[in-house]
């Protein structure tokens, strides 16, 4: 029997970005907040130890234990679902600032185009452009509706950064300048001008020099040690919950964080009202029920819809027709068109970097670039990095060369900083047939169904990944390299290597209560006292990483928690939309 | 080879280590019973390494880290004869065995990554199509055993000799045929079990030396890595450059 607890105004599942976010927003309006984490609390000098590349990019030290819980994957429905024993294509953060802490920081927003991806591919392209199966959709927000959120995001976390020449509009310019440019970013900004495209410096989390924020949180310049993916920032450079949102929901004296504590269901009263959650303290197996007026769930894509379909709360996804939304409109992000050049007689310092450190073009990005005679939509964005190359995970070698062996060392020592990559980072449109439902089979630890992830590559994504390649090797070539590697077909999506962690929808937003699950607050359509926040609200992909926007979303849920504890009731207007689903 | 292990096998008994030779057991492979049967590790040399034994040696090594977890000596010796050619030791700077990359495998399948502490091992179990990863029931430590004696096996069956008795391209011959999923193991594929072998041993080759490999750095020498700085600020916008490299232990030094 759950020990029911005194009841709070909002209570947050998972303190991540979102979960950060939100509890430091609504602790400043005076709103009692608890957040329930499944993991650990951590702070910066715990990372004392942090530049160990065998106990956390290797061993995966900061993300969530497998053995408790992970997800199934099949490419196809006709495919029987297995659960990813280990970790591959993403990485599943746990504890305290979520995937917040060892994400690399590089922080973009989405295009216009973006936003209004299906009306505008129509009024330019017309219905046959879209393939029959493809579900992509409008946000139910335009750019210029969420550019406040991405500027207020932006100050918070101190994001350092040019302009880009083919982005939307600024209302103000970056909070700070712009990363170091490295040699080999110098390389490739002359190269994509000669090429005749628009290079810029890639906004960065890293933080390019002391920053104090709005809040007044102050924090240090980044020291490009070259252990920011799948590490936390022992300098608190990299902007993370813990160094920004979380110290202010602290400060207000109404924010009780309780770690290691796992919600296994969101309560509701079968009257269209979350009345709070159910959760169980990890340290003692006690069960506990925390009521609230308001629930935010902010836990990672995979389980704001597991918790949902597991809470039995909206309509569930039904592939065969389209009707329903949780589940519906998973993607990911087409990270493997990409080319490789390695360079004879240069060396840099690639063991140096940032995790936000690089330079790109967005001339192939959405519609910059037109797509009458191409049969994809969309595009991505192009960039090189240089993140810190880690040395048990850099061993690049041109192709051909043996696997392992006297062969391979040399190569591999020769080149280890001789191998500049240039990459695409495409987006990911969505189909009908890629959701997340809940596994018949497999169960997590305690006994609940894992969720289940149905997704492949189309021929839309092997088309832009392979145009993306061939526009990575022509900026190679022009760089000098004296080999290039170049990708030329894109294999079948593969859980078991790694991609990006850019999974995104399940719970997506939109202007039609048919067709989306959360109105352009983030609140759900069925239930307006619950607000399902995170990259789960995306409706596909951008050619972005997608941290950027899930901040602007987040402030804006936070300003619509707000207005809805005032006024009550749905505070957007569902509109009945055509789209052909 | 005046490296830190070749001084810890010269640590064993020498009397009993040349009537070994002498008697011939290692070289034939023949069975015994009693004591002898605790089977023979063979150094790079072809000499047998140590037999299991109770005696205290006299002239322990210095490197305290020099022990083993996990490994039996047998399984020791096939494991450093084979990491050996996946990382042999070459104009670039040591191999396998001079950087103790079997010590730091054996080290780390005693731990949970050699029992999947972390990994989700629930049934049921199918085998699954390549894109869904790995899906057998069995964990490092048991791959690694059925794996390293499917080595020893192969080695005896084609040679008549044990692996790490193989001359560096015989050896070469065996691990190719492991490598390329030609040999039937009971369990896992024997591609699966090199991928987890040469995975480990470039893990070895480049893990902080804290894991017992990576003996003095020099995997990080070797490849220009310099390791745990706490700022590249002064050259990030420079030329390549090098820099002498730093581990972990620094942090608990100053």
């Amino acid at each position: 029997m759950a020990t029911k607890l005194p009841k709070t105004d909002a209570v947050i599942i998972g303190v991540g970005w979102a979960g950060g976010i939100i509890a430091s927003e609504l602790t400043k309006e005076g709103l009692k907040v608890v957040g329930i984490e499944r993991g650990n609390d951590r702070k910066t000098e715990d990372y004392f130890m942090m530049h160990d590349e065998l106990r956390y990019a290797q061993r995966h030290g900061m993300m969530q234990d497998l053995s408790k819980e992970t997800v199934t994957f099949r490419n196809n429905e006709g495919m029987r679902a297995l659960p990813m024993r280990r970790y591959g294509s993403f990485l599943l953060g746990d504890g305290v600032g979520g995937a917040g802490v060892h994400w690399n920081g590089q922080n973009f927003r989405f295009l216009p185009y973006d936003f209004e991806l299906r009306s505008q591919t129509i009024e330019k392209y017309g219905e046959d452009k879209i393939p029959e199966d493809m579900t992509i959709q409008d946000w139910g927000i335009t750019y210029d509706e969420i550019e406040p959120y991405y500027d207020q995001y932006e100050k918070m976390a101190g994001i350092s950064g040019e302009d880009n020449p083919l982005g939307g509009h600024r209302s103000n310019p970056f909070p700070t300048p712009p990363m170091k440019k490295t040699v080999n970013m110098k390389l490739f900004e002359e190269a994509a001008k000669k090429l005749g495209l628009n290079p810029y410096v890639q906004p960065s989390a890293n933080l390019s020099e002391d920053y104090t924020n709005p809040d007044g949180i102050s924090r240090v310049a980044c020291q490009y040690c070259g252990f920011c993916e799948r590490f936390g920032c022992e300098y608190g450079a990299k902007a993370d919950p813990i160094v920004t949102v979380l110290p202010v929901a602290k400060e207000t004296g109404n924010f009780e964080l309780r770690p290691h504590s796992y919600v296994t269901r969101i309560l509701h009263d079968g009257n269209g009202k979350a009345t709070g959650v159910l959760y169980t303290d990890l340290n003692t197996g006690e069960e506990f029920e925390q009521p609230a007026d308001i629930v935010v769930l902010t836990s990672y894509v995979f389980n704001n819809v597991r918790l949902l379909l597991l809470s039995e709360l909206g309509k569930v996804y039904n592939p065969a027709d389209g009707t329903g939304s949780i589940g519906k409109n998973y993607a990911y992000q087409i990270r493997k068109g990409k080319a490789t050049g390695f360079f004879d007689d240069k060396k840099f310092n690639m063991f140096a970097g940032a995790g936000g450190l690089g330079i790109l073009v967005d001339d192939y990005n959405g519609d910059n670039f037109d797509h009458t005679d191409l049969d994809f939509i969309h595009g991505g964005m192009i960039i090189h990095q240089q993140t810190g190359q880690r040395p048990i995970a850099n061993n690049p070698v041109p192709s051909g060369t043996p696997s392992w062996g006297q062969e391979f060392k040399d190569a591999s020592i020769k080149y280890t900083n001789s191998t500049l990559t240039v990459s695409g980072e495409g987006a990911s449109m969505a189909f009908k047939d890629h959701y997340l439902d809940l596994d018949p089979t497999y169960k997590d630890s305690f006994g609940d169904p894992l969720i289940r992830l149905t997704y492949d590559f189309k021929e839309q994504d092997r088309k832009l990944a392979k145009y993306l390649a061939q526009r990575c090797e022509e900026i190679l070539v022009e760089m000098g390299a004296d080999h290039v590697d170049t990708m030329q077909e894109l294999e079948p999506y593969d859980v078991a290597v790694y991609q990006s962690t850019h999974n995104t929808g399940g719970v997506i937003m939109g202007a039609d209560p048919e067709t989306s699950a959360v109105n352009s607050y983030l609140q759900m359509w069925d239930v307006e006292n619950l607000f399902v926040v995170g990259a789960s609200a995306f409706p596909q992909n951008a050619g972005y990483n997608p941290t950027g926007t899930v901040g602007a979303l987040s402030y804006r849920a936070a300003e619509g928690i707000v207005e809805y504890l005032k006024n009550g009731g749905g505070l957007v207007q569902g509109k009945k939309e055509k789209q052909s689903v | 080879m005046s490296t830190n292990d070749q001084k810890s096998l010269d640590a064993i008994d020498s009397s009993r280590r040349k009537f070994l030779k002498n008697s011939g057991i290692a070289a034939g492979g023949i069975a015994v019973g009693g004591a002898l049967g605790s089977l023979l590790g063979i150094n790079g040399n072809g000499e047998p390494a140590a037999p299991a034994s109770t005696t205290p040696t006299s002239n322990p090594t210095e490197n305290h880290n020099q022990a083993l977890m996990y490994f039996t000596p047998e399984q020791f010796a096939i494991t450093d004869a084979a990491t050996e050619r996946i990382f042999p030791e070459d104009d670039n700077g040591p191999g396998a065995k001079e950087l103790l990359i079997a010590y730091y495998i054996d080290h780390q399948l005693a731990g949970g990554w050699g029992t999947g502490a972390t990994e989700y091992t629930s049934g049921p179990f199918f085998p699954g199509e390549p894109t869904q990863g790995y899906q057998g029931r069995l964990n490092r430590q048991q791959i690694f055993t059925i794996g390293l004696k499917g080595i020893q096996d192969y080695s005896q069956k084609t040679y008549q000799k044990n692996f790490p008795q193989l001359t560096a391209e015989e050896q070469d011959a065996v691990l190719t045929e492991f490598a390329d999923g030609n040999v039937t193991l009971s369990g896992p594929t024997s591609s699966h079990f090199f991928s987890e072998l040469r995975a480990a041993t470039l893990e070895g080759a480049y893990a902080d030396p804290l894991y017992g490999g990576n003996a003095g750095m020099a995997g990080w020498e070797m490849k220009n890595f310099p390791g745990h700085q706490m700022s590249y600020l002064n050259i990030i916008e420079e030329e390549f450059t090098e820099i002498k490299p730093q581990a972990l232990n620094s942090q608990h030094n100053h």
